[in-house]
């Protein structure tokens, strides 16, 4: 692999101000994704300059009843904290649905919003591939397609996001906070993630140097509370997702009061069901409700057919998943 | 024939090296690692056919730490060995995409990739294939991969599937899979005086040893005492290994490691290949078989040949009078296939197995009184008498132990908390044989019995099984005995493989005991050793000689998202006399595992765009994980083969993984009414099949 130098600066702002003087250097927090891609040659920063020192490993209350989550909090802390267990239920059962026990010990919560597409041809760096280089073209089009992208693709990417913190994050409304050369902003969560368009390289909206100190947990709707987080995947751990859904419901007397729906697996970021959730908003809780709002979400998708295999399957599958999670929502059978 | 007494065997002696492996104090072939050695980073092929037209080492060799790069153009010449994949560095041609064609030797293993980064390799590319296309252009290969015929014919089997009340006709697709044991090949090698000394994950030391005798034209040492999983990929050798005793044959003294990476792992070393199994059955109403049809279509490596002896289960399993299998291959422009655990029978099992149960479906008969009324009794081919031949009593004792009775034989009938429940069952055979070739030597020393012998020690426990067969031979306690296996300093040994390892090296030290107790007695002096090569054995021609087993698997799948999970799985095998309950049942059940991961899992994608396998990793391609296994459960029932060797074992490496695909895949069909022909079986085979609902 390519040489690079290493730094850990002691304070955030030094973070963010030794990224704005390298083009070429990274941020690193847990690596679980990042060291992977260096030894492939998927990246080859300058220099790495390690975050652990600037980002809190706390989970903090607020006084409006915002649960705060330090960037560098542990994945694995982050699914065991009693209050995210019990005001965000799909939140810690998302974390859990990912990776391994030795990875979530290692991986951030800033980290892990950030980890890339699992898309075979972008980490190989031998096959091309326009999110690691805007010159190449999209191999996975015509290729082994089955983990890839139904919702808001492009001809340059079908890559879906792997991550299933933050299609839960998507669910409950999170709200990002970055520090940047130009100070902090806060980025709700829906608008963190982008999809490729003619860009794939980027998959946030993060400028070089953006730094994610914390994630905001809203003060949690009843919906929220009643969530959970459905992964279906091709083995019963450890792998991503083939499709995931992060849903909660509020049911008053039979009809539906408020419904979340946030899809994984799908698309080049985590896809919040707005379609469905519309079309639920004031039904009856039943099975035919739940097929017809998620068949309407799902009149946009695009299926790649390739003589590799194809994913048109996620049509059905995503009907499948969600409508037996808001079965096991709204009390029945999933 | 009566098998010797057993005092150690059948018992549970614990693993000898265990606390070694548990306290990592067990020296695997990469662990070697002696002050100066160098790592040897490789650099490989980026086209999947063509010829090298330059190769630019300058940048590589500039970087500081970089001890030397070898190319084809510097490297030493080898001897002609007859193995294409043994010709490393020895010309311009590319067989396939990642074949070795520099490597760099360098003081840290990242110096060395970075080197092997910057060697630039011109290429003359030429049109390549490797996607398989069953209906592309094959031909007959001349032999399978064990050695047997490709086709076999018995009676006029057309005529009788024509002529046949009840016919099946259906095709079966298994695909390209990688051994991936946990421990990847690792070779440390030094040259000394002109003689190499290396260390090998191996399942065969001396066949590593006279590998590289030859192809070095010099003497060589190999020592393997402890490998990670071998399951084929490690019994003949690689091209990784001649690479390192190559590369390390240019810096004299120094040991040069070379440690496969994962992705190596499906590019270099072989492969259980693609087959698509065109299988015909045709019955009387009563399920007798009057045809029995088996023809396969395989892939194969263009520049080196290994066919997948797929049909070779069903030329024995069950009677028919018209009989009939083949086996084609289409040549592709990959690395080769190898022998990968129960090569022919596991894939082989999942065509002839499924088409049974669709048959029992089309007779509306019970499956496992299906194959009772096809039991032969003798062999349907060779008309040899079976030794022993436990099949239906494992199906009947397996029902018995499972509760196949109690579950309704229409398909889509059980449907628990939104799973769809089913059960299937599944067949399988493995042939029990014995390889020539090993030596024993026994030495009395210290009041101890040191019994030599080249065996491995792969993981299924040689070592201890070896033990526990010298102490019955020699009538003393497993304490008084200690055996060393592992290296070519010892008398030579047969590989661990073909699940003969056992039958072989046991049936050698039971000679070299009878020997030894022959010439000294009860009472020897110190120092008194006898030896015996591997005796012939005198039913070999005599009996058909085969382990049978009877897999049950449950199968629920979700009725909303296809996901399909294995609640229970049972084999129940006649294997001969278990020498050893504990490692006998993590082996059996380790093959199982490997059925259930072979039935949901695995597959290597082949990118034919640019020709490799695209999932090269283990986030790729899938193997079972622990959360997919659940009670799984081995026994055997009481078979006694005074024929097989003096021990009464058949070998049990390959039989755990054969017939459990199909039990899975015919459990599926119970749970919900959708046939799926090809593996692996995965959520959307259900959810696009109309009849999943």
């Amino acid at each position: 692999m390519k040489p690079f130098t290493y730094a850990r600066p002691d304070e955030a702002s030094d973070a963010v101000a030794a990224l704005v003087a390298d083009p070429d250097a990274r941020f690193l927090a847990g690596g679980t994704n990042l060291l992977d891609h260096l030894k492939l040659g998927v990246v080859e920063p300058s220099q790495l300059v390690d975050v652990n020192r600037v980002t809190s490993t706390e989970i903090t209350e607020l006084d409006d009843g915002t649960l705060r989550i330090g960037a560098g909090v542990a994945n694995s802390d982050l699914a065991a904290d009693s209050r995210v267990r019990r005001r965000y239920p799909a939140v810690a059962a998302a974390i859990l649905a990912g990776a391994s026990g030795q990875l979530r010990n290692m991986a951030s919560t800033g980290g892990n919003l950030l980890q890339r597409t699992r898309c075979p041809y972008f980490a190989d760096a031998t096959t091309p591939c326009t999110k690691r280089s805007l010159d190449e073209a999209c191999s996975a089009r015509e290729g082994w397609a089955r983990y890839h992208a139904i919702l808001g693709a492009s001809e340059s990417c079908i890559a879906t996001h792997p991550s299933d913190l933050a299609v839960a994050l998507v669910a409950v409304d999170a709200q990002v906070q970055v520090l940047g050369p130009d100070g902090a902003r806060t980025i709700p969560i829906g608008e963190f993630h982008r999809l490729p368009g003619d860009d794939p390289t980027r998959d946030t909206v993060l400028e070089h140097g953006d730094l994610v100190t914390a994630v905001d947990l809203p003060a949690p709707a009843p919906a929220v509370t009643n969530s959970t987080y459905r992964k279906v995947r091709d083995r019963a751990s450890y792998a991503f997702a083939l499709v995931s859904v992060a849903a909660g419901l509020e049911v008053r007397d039979g009809v539906v009061a408020d419904v979340r729906i946030a899809l994984g697996g799908v698309a080049h970021k985590p896809w919040r069901a707005t379609t469905a959730e519309a079309a639920l908003r004031g039904r009856p809780a039943t099975d035919e409700e739940f097929r017809a709002a998620i068949t309407a979400e799902l009149e946009a998708a695009e299926p790649v057919e390739s003589p590799l295999g194809g994913n048109a399957y996620k049509i059905p599958l995503v009907t499948g998943t969600v409508v037996s999670t808001l079965r096991g929502l709204a009390g029945g059978t999933s | 024939m009566t098998t010797m007494d057993a005092r150690s065997m059948g018992t549970s002696v614990r693993r000898i090296e265990g606390p070694d492996k548990v306290t990592g104090t067990a020296p695997y072939a990469g662990d070697t690692v002696a002050d100066g050695t160098l790592v040897l980073y490789p650099v490989q092929a980026t086209v999947a056919r063509g010829e090298i037209t330059a190769i630019d080492t300058s940048a590589a060799t500039a970087l500081p730490g970089v001890a030397a790069v070898v190319t084809h153009l510097d490297a030493p010449r080898l001897a002609d060995d007859g193995d294409p994949e043994h010709r490393v560095l020895q010309g311009t041609t590319v067989h396939h995409r990642g074949q070795y064609v520099a490597a760099v030797l360098a003081d840290h293993a990242e110096v060395a990739a970075e080197a092997a980064r910057l060697v630039v390799v011109s290429y003359d590319e030429a049109p390549s294939t490797t996607g398989f296309d069953p209906d592309g252009g094959s031909y007959t290969p001349s032999a399978l991969g064990n050695g047997q015929a490709p086709d076999s014919v018995v009676g006029d089997p057309d005529a009788a599937l024509a002529a046949a009340p009840v016919v099946v006709k259906a095709s079966y697709a298994t695909p390209m899979e990688h051994h991936n044991p946990m421990e990847p090949h690792a070779t440390t090698a030094t040259w000394v005086d002109g003689r190499a000394i290396v260390h090998e994950a191996s399942q065969g030391a001396d066949l590593a040893r006279q590998t590289l005798a030859t192809l070095f034209d010099a003497e060589v040492e190999v020592s393997s005492p402890h490998v990670g999983g071998g399951f084929g990929t490690k019994g003949f050798l690689h091209a990784g290994t001649v690479l390192a005793v190559l590369a390390a044959r240019t810096v004299p003294g120094r040991p040069v490691r070379f440690a496969l990476g994962r992705r190596q792992m499906f590019e270099t070393v072989g492969y259980r290949p693609a087959t698509v199994q065109h299988m015909a059955l045709g019955a009387e109403a009563d399920g007798r078989l009057d045809a029995l049809v088996h023809d396969v279509v395989g892939a194969t490596a263009r520049y080196k040949e290994f066919v997948e002896p797929a049909g070779g289960s069903s030329r024995s399993m069950y009677a028919a009078p018209h009989r009939r299998t083949s086996h084609r291959a289409v040549p592709l422009d990959l690395d080769a296939p190898t022998y990968m655990r129960a090569p022919g029978e596991a894939p082989g099992s999942f065509g002839l197995e499924c088409a049974m149960d669709e048959l029992a479906v089309a007779l509306d008969m019970d499956p496992i009184e299906l194959r009772v009324r096809n039991e032969p009794s003798v062999h349907p081919e060779n008309g040899l008498p079976f030794s022993s031949r436990g099949l239906v009593e494992c199906l009947r004792t397996g029902a018995e132990r499972f509760g196949w009775s109690t579950w309704d034989r229409a398909p889509r009938r059980r449907l628990v908390d939104g799973w769809w429940h089913g059960v299937g069952v599944g067949c399988g055979t493995f042939p029990a044989f014995r390889m020539p070739g090993s030596t024993a030597e026994i030495t009395f020393t210290g009041g101890r019995y040191v019994v030599a012998i080249g065996a491995a020690d792969i993981g299924q426990g040689a070592r201890t099984v070896l033990t526990q067969i010298a102490a019955d031979a020699l009538g003393v306690d497993v304490g008084s005995i200690e055996v060393e296996i592992g290296s070519t300093s010892l008398p030579v040994g047969s590989i661990a493989g073909g699940s003969a390892g056992t039958a072989s090296w046991g049936s050698t030290v039971v000679e070299a005991a009878d020997r030894f107790r022959d010439k000294y007695g009860e009472d020897p002096d110190d120092g008194d050793h006898a030896d015996a090569a591997t005796p012939d054995n005198p039913w070999a021609e005599e009996f058909a000689m085969a382990a049978y087993v009877a897999q049950f698997a449950e199968v629920a799948v979700h009725a909303d998202t296809g996901e399909i999970r294995v609640p229970r799985l049972l084999g129940t095998f006649g294997v001969g006399r278990i020498l050893n309950p504990t490692l006998g049942r993590s082996q059996l059940q380790g093959g199982m595992v490997w059925g259930l991961s072979m039935a949901l899992h695995e597959e290597s994608v082949v990118d034919p765009r640019f020709g490799e396998v695209i999932n090269h990793d283990l986030a790729g391609y899938h193997i079972a994980a622990n959360a997919d296994v659940r009670e799984i459960d081995a026994q055997w029932i009481d078979e006694d083969d005074g024929y097989v060797n003096p021990m009464g074992a058949k070998g049990i490496g390959e039989i755990g993984i054969v017939g459990v695909a199909a039990a899975i895949a015919n459990a599926t069909y119970h749970a919900t009414g959708v046939r799926v022909r090809s593996l692996p079986i995965t959520c959307d085979d259900l959810l696009t099949d109309p009849a999943f609902g």
